[in-house]
């Protein structure tokens, strides 16, 4: 055990922290799940990737810096202790590329992955349907075979930003015969083709961060499908853990907001009490603990050790902190925590209110918290499944 | 960046897990409760065979010269066991400091025997009268107006305290604070006992480890075995979110544990209050798997004969002993805040 970083990651972390802060925006952009934000968020992806930032630990080839899994968590506090804008396109370098790293052609990687990191086409992911959420394997949206390719069919909703998207990845129905996890396949699709249909929806903070998406006679051919026909279900869930645990919500991220959760203690102190004082505390330490977490399944991970279902217990930990620190500042803010973006007397412009409330979408993405548990529970702890 | 223990550190541990397992089964802990300790007598011996009860000593001494980080491990396994004794004093904060303050005739007298395993050490810090095992130990090293002391315990008057744990054996010490037991004076007694202090606080949250494990495995193996309404009640989604939200709090304790062990060991900077964490994480997981493994029980877990009692008293107990959640947390505080 060596808790030190070594020379080399103290500087990378250099390295990270000097370009960083000569290069973020000074003032904050606009929420990525606007049109107008997520075209400036867009701009500044390219930045990043021009400069070897977009993702730091893919291979060189694909314009990253084989950076290791250490110095990758390193770039993220980095990025997050400067405040840099949030990644519109983590979706592509955060969820899909593990995918296409693990499954996909060379010819895929070729095609998707640097314009994937430039900003110049974006993804959404289309897992969910009306009457298959939690229950994912019960989609109904298919994909029959036709001269060349495949014809998609059916509705996927709440796809995040994909009304700003270019493409999107999802599962289709491929043998309907089969049932459930069996006969889906992995698709990657096109949003502006003729037979698509996207609709935004306005999410709980009122931006247009949802979409649905209608698929009629959609066109895509057999390069578009990652992994083997039929076996999209475990091309799924092999990367999984890559939007439950680290790569979606790396610890840099929980340790900004619990100093910036620090920092708003000291500027409203004379509305505190002990109380409070005591979630501030708790708040800090739950995002060390998150690190220390982290960093111990990540050495893992370099030891070739697989993280599997312990990845819920990740994902329940980091959603539902987030949650708690976000009630701790609201619960400093007081009376003002109403008065939303825009407002003149919204402290730190309502981002607070804003934060608090995609917090609280937390325990619903990537697999709710209830299905964690039960994952936990069955495949952790063994308990009987009926 | 390299958070994983070696190969070696989780043999050992290994070792003593199957020392533990044939030796101190649950039989053991609740004949100490019932004032027969003779079973824990022999386990000691066997500890002190393994090298364990000798792994802080230095190497002229007899011991391993090992430190926090190798003893991490172990430690969970005592706790696992519920092992009666004092073995977070002798091992993790008396063995350290009688080499580092003894004079050389107490350690001549006192450290060969407790590597060995035939002279138990037990540590009473400023302001502590009432000590775990004291009755049953041989010397007690004790910090008194700064000073530090070490006393035979047949020379200290110990009486009896009742802990809801029985089988820690409570005694409040008394001595009389004289020259003849005083350790070496050219020491900064005040340092020593404060590098004490955060031994026993993270041993303790080690321990604590190691007994949430064990409250949980008991409650998982109850929920397999136990059936109502004709299947097993681990079935029942109310029950395994119970004990998922168990493993989350145990698991994430762990953590904090082993990093504090690396700090104290290698004294990195603020490692007092990674100790906190360590304490605070580990006593609150504790806590936490009591209840829910109790609630999985039912009423059997609410009677004395079932032995998830003894491991709940003593995650109560341990997790209020050197420090509690709101010592540490203040202590945290007023680092950060
Ligand atoms: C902010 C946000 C972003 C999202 N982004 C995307 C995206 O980009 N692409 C995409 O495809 N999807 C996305 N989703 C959708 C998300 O994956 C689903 O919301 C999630 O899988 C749950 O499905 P559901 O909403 O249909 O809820 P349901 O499955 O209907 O569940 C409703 C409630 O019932 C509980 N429940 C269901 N089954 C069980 C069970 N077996 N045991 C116990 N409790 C159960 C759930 O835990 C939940 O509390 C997003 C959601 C949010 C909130």
């Amino acid at each position: 055990m060596d808790l030190n970083f070594t020379d080399s990651e103290n500087a990378f972390r250099r390295e990270c922290r000097s370009w960083l802060e000569a290069n973020v925006p000074r003032e904050s952009l606009p929420s990525g799940d606007t049109k107008e934000g997520f075209a400036l968020h867009l701009q500044w992806e390219h930045t990043l990737f021009e400069a070897g930032w977009a993702a730091v630990s893919w291979p060189k080839q694909y314009g990253g810096r084989e950076a290791t899994l250490f110095e990758w968590l390193i770039f993220e506090e980095e990025y997050y202790r400067v405040g840099a804008p949030s990644r519109v396109t983590q979706n592509g370098i955060f969820l899909l590329a593990p995918t296409l790293f693990e499954f996909g052609t060379d010819d895929q990687k070729e095609r998707i992955l640097r314009p994937m990191a430039r900003g110049d086409v974006s993804w959404g992911q289309a897992w969910s349907e009306p009457n298959a959420g939690s229950d994912l394997a019960s989609l109904k949206s298919t994909a029959s075979r036709v001269e060349g390719g495949w014809r998609l069919n059916g509705q996927k909703t709440w796809s995040t930003r994909a009304v700003f998207c270019d493409m999107a990845y999802g599962l289709f129905r491929t043998d309907p015969e089969q049932a459930r996890h069996r006969g889906l396949t992995y698709f990657l699709f096109p949003l502006h083709a003729e037979g698509v249909t996207v609709r935004g929806v306005d999410r709980l903070d009122g931006d247009e961060g949802f979409a649905e998406i209608f698929l009629e006679d959609v066109f895509v051919s057999d390069a578009d499908i990652i992994g083997e026909v039929n076996q999209g279900w475990q091309v799924t869930m092999a990367t999984t853990s890559s939007e439950r645990g680290l790569s979606l919500r790396s610890p840099g991220r929980f340790m900004a907001t619990a100093a910036r959760l620090i920092d708003l203690y000291h500027r409203y102190r004379d509305r505190s009490d002990p109380v409070l004082r005591d979630e501030v505390i708790q708040a800090w330490m739950d995002a060390q603990v998150y690190r220390w977490f982290t960093f111990q399944t990540v050495t893992r991970m370099t030891q070739g050790e697989s993280i599997g279902p312990d990845s819920s217990m990740n994902k329940v930990f980091w959603s539902e902190m987030d949650v708690r620190t976000h009630e701790t500042a609201l619960a400093i803010i007081g009376e003002a925590l109403e008065l939303d973006e825009g407002s003149d007397g919204a402290v730190d412009g309502g981002h607070w209110m804003k934060g608090f409330q995609f917090a609280l979408a937390g325990p619903i993405y990537a697999g709710t918290n209830e299905i964690q548990r039960n994952i936990i529970a069955e495949r952790v702890l063994g308990l009987p499944r009926k | 960046m390299h958070f994983a223990f070696t190969d070696d550190q989780k043999m050992f541990r290994d070792t003593v897990r199957e020392v533990l397992q044939r030796e101190c089964a649950p039989e053991v802990v609740r004949a100490t409760w019932e004032g027969r300790p003779e079973g824990v007598r022999a386990v000691w011996g066997t500890l002190a065979e393994t090298g364990v009860i000798g792994m802080t000593a230095s190497e002229d001494a007899g011991g391993m010269a090992m430190s926090e980080l190798d003893l991490v491990l172990p430690l969970e396994e005592t706790g696992y066991a519920a092992l009666p004794g004092p073995i977070v004093d002798t091992v993790a904060v008396g063995i350290p400091l009688l080499e580092a303050a003894g004079t050389d005739a107490q350690k001549e007298r006192w450290l060969g025997p407790a590597v060995v395993g035939e002279a138990r050490i037990v540590v009473s810090f400023e302001d502590q009268a009432v000590v775990p095992h004291a009755a049953s130990a041989d010397v007690l090293i004790a910090q008194r107006g700064g000073a530090a002391y070490c006393i035979p315990v047949a020379e200290v008057s110990v009486s009896p305290e009742q802990s809801v744990d029985r089988a820690r054996e409570l005694g409040r010490v008394a001595f009389e604070v004289g020259a003849q037991y005083r350790m070496r004076e050219d020491v900064d007694a005040a340092a020593l006992f404060a590098l004490g202090r955060e031994r026993a606080a993270l041993a303790t949250a080690a321990q604590l480890i190691g007994i949430s494990r064990r409250m949980l495995d008991m409650a998982v193996q109850y929920a397999k075995d136990r059936e109502q309404f004709g299947k097993p009640i681990g079935a029942q989604q109310a029950i395994k979110h119970r004990l998922a939200n168990a493993l989350i709090e145990q698991e994430f304790a762990r953590p904090p544990v082993y990093r504090a062990a690396w700090s104290v060991a290698t004294s990195a900077r603020d490692a007092g209050i990674d100790v906190s964490l360590a304490k605070i994480y580990a006593g609150q997981a504790a806590r936490f798997v009591a209840k829910e493994a109790l609630q999985v029980h039912g009423a059997i877990g609410y009677t004395i004969e079932c032995d998830l009692h003894m491991w709940m008293k003593r995650a109560w107990a341990l997790a209020a002993a050197h420090g509690d959640a709101a010592y540490h947390r203040e202590r945290v505080g007023r680092h950060i805040l």
